[in-house]
């Protein structure tokens, strides 16, 4: 599973500036068994949307955000809410923020920084990767991830190589910044292009002894206090 | 005069290229530099150019300045983290080297050791912006510096790239990080750089256009197939190939040619020369070929 917990919510809302109306989406996966993305975090997350001035058109739980189709399917069953709003929150890894943004020409805002544990990619992955860096920059590419669309993972802009829109090192795949070009333009955003996130910290991607160890993360981090009990043994039935 | 006092008296600018060997035998490079002596304002360093493992550029530099010649370092992020470049930087300055045009950097898998880690911690655009820090006397990490450089710094752009719009997003995300000089990719569309330097028209910076000393047809083709950015228009490859013809008639009768060599002097002189109203002065790319560029600079009128 990929792991991930809730940005702070100044960072969510400076996102949403100039957005006064917001639908959430909420995967029901790998972020709900983390507590980031469960009916009680959203409940908790529209409140505080509202007590900040925001409207929030509607809400909806994908299954797996990560697949395209179910995403397609959930947001469909939503289409008025979903287009009566300025734009998507979406409460899951980062997997689940790229697809839903591939799914609508919207912009989208995650909601949350997704864990590195190492490099597991969820179950029902489409094309969308997450890097899982812990600091997630979908913000700022209109929900394209920079670090896994480029090769490079350039954080600023594209380099010199792009052929024909194609990457210099893989001709196989397209420009990750060409994409992110045209999706921020498709969503009228093009002003983010202009932006300059932080430098990564590499910190991040070298994930604690604990987090190693895990392959249940909900039950052995989230379900016992870090510092105080133990974690339950793995495989616990 | 410095690069910074040329381009700061407003001249008509011309600035070459060197790529160091692959090997430690620099002098034959630095000689190839004595060609450049006095016709130049400034001479680029490459710096493991496409990812092909050389020489490096700030010792390069280094020796050219004591020389007397003024050198332009090339600096790349593929291959050093934040910590290498920002003390490289300190480096450099200390061995009288100021002008760094700061690049991104080819991957590794296009060169010679594709397996190599590619680092790219930063990127030409924070590159820059971590060199002007330096400049105010503190590093990345916000600490206060015992002695601050002093550098002009420089950025690349590619006026052919199709969309040309993020590009152009990007040059002035360079100019904003710091780049005071900016060379560009080569050129040889007059009208669309033209259109190029239309759209850019507010930058208050020098930009050089980038010329590519034209060897054959057959680079010619292999610079429209494989490199970005870069287009040699049908009118161009014709008459490189006309030349090659009369190059091999030559070597039959057993006489040399020449003609090849004669013509990519005459295309890059006449492009110099089309360019140079829209332009604040062109960067000569010869890939090896400087023996050829007072030729070229004297056909072209400069």
């Amino acid at each position: 599973m990929i792991a991930s917990e809730l940005k702070p919510m100044e960072e969510i809302l400076a996102s949403l500036e100039g957005q006064g109306r917001v639908f959430v989406v909420a995967c029901d996966g790998c972020s709900a068994g983390c507590e980031t993305s469960g009916p009680e975090q959203v409940a908790e997350m529209t409140a505080g949307l509202e007590k900040a001035g925001k409207e929030v058109t509607g809400s909806a739980r994908v299954d797996f955000a990560c697949n395209a189709g179910l995403v397609a399917l959930t947001l469909t069953q939503h289409l008025k809410d979903v287009a009566a709003a300025d734009g998507l929150l979406v409460m899951s890894c980062g997997v689940g923020v790229q697809t839903v943004a591939d799914a609508v020409e919207m912009q989208v805002h995650p909601a949350t920084n997704s864990i590195y544990l190492g490099g597991f990619q969820g179950l029902w992955r489409s094309s969308q990767r997450c890097a899982e860096c812990g600091e997630c920059l979908l913000e700022y590419t209109g929900g394209i991830c920079p670090l896994t669309a480029c090769s490079k993972s350039l954080l600023y802009g594209t380099c010199g190589g792009p052929n024909d829109g194609k990457c210099e090192v893989d001709s196989s795949i397209e420009c990750g910044w060409e994409r992110i070009y045209q999706r921020l333009k498709a969503v009228g955003r093009l002003d983010l292009y202009a932006k300059m996130p932080p430098l990564r910290n590499f910190q991040n991607m070298t994930p604690t002894g604990k987090r190693r160890a895990t392959s249940l993360w909900a039950l052995e981090t989230v379900e016992f206090d870090e510092e105080e009990e133990s974690p339950a043994p793995a495989g616990v039935g | 005069m410095t690069f910074k006092e040329a381009v700061d008296s407003g001249k008509y600018l011309v600035t070459c290229e060197i790529g160091p060997p692959k090997g430690a035998n620099i002098e034959p490079a630095l000689e190839e530099a004595e060609h450049l002596r006095g016709r130049v304002d400034g001479i680029n360093v490459t710096d493991i150019q496409a990812a092909a493992m050389r020489f490096g550029s700030m010792a390069t530099c280094a020796l050219l300045r004591q020389r007397g010649f003024e050198p332009i370092m090339q600096m790349v992020c593929r291959d050093r983290n934040r910590l290498a470049l920002q003390s490289d930087l300190l480096s450099a300055y200390a061995l009288g080297v100021q002008n760094v045009l700061c690049l991104t950097g080819d991957h590794t898998t296009l060169g010679d050791h594709p397996g190599a880690k590619p680092v790219y911690d930063l990127d030409s655009v924070s590159l820059l912006a971590a060199a002007r820090g330096l400049m105010e006397g503190r590093d990345l990490a916000g600490n206060e510096l015992d002695g601050a450089p002093d550098l002009f710094l420089g950025a690349i752009v590619t006026p052919g790239a199709d969309p040309l719009e993020p590009q152009i997003l990007k040059l002035r995300k360079k100019v904003d990080a710091g780049a005071r000089f900016i060379q560009t990719q080569a050129v040889y569309d007059v009208e669309q750089f033209a259109r190029f330097m239309d759209q850019v028209k507010d930058l208050e910076v020098p930009i050089l256009a980038g010329i590519v000393l034209l060897k054959s047809a057959g680079m010619a083709r292999y610079m429209n197939a494989n490199v970005a950015g870069v287009f040699v228009p049908d009118t161009l490859i014709a008459e490189m190939s006309e030349a090659g013809k009369a190059d091999k008639a030559a070597k039959a009768r057993g006489e040399r040619g020449g003609n090849q060599v004669k013509a990519g002097i005459a295309i890059a002189a006449r492009l110099i020369r089309e360019l140079r109203d829209t332009c604040r002065g062109v960067h000569i790319m010869p890939l090896g070929w400087d023996k050829h560029v007072p030729a070229v600079l004297e056909a072209a009128g400069l």
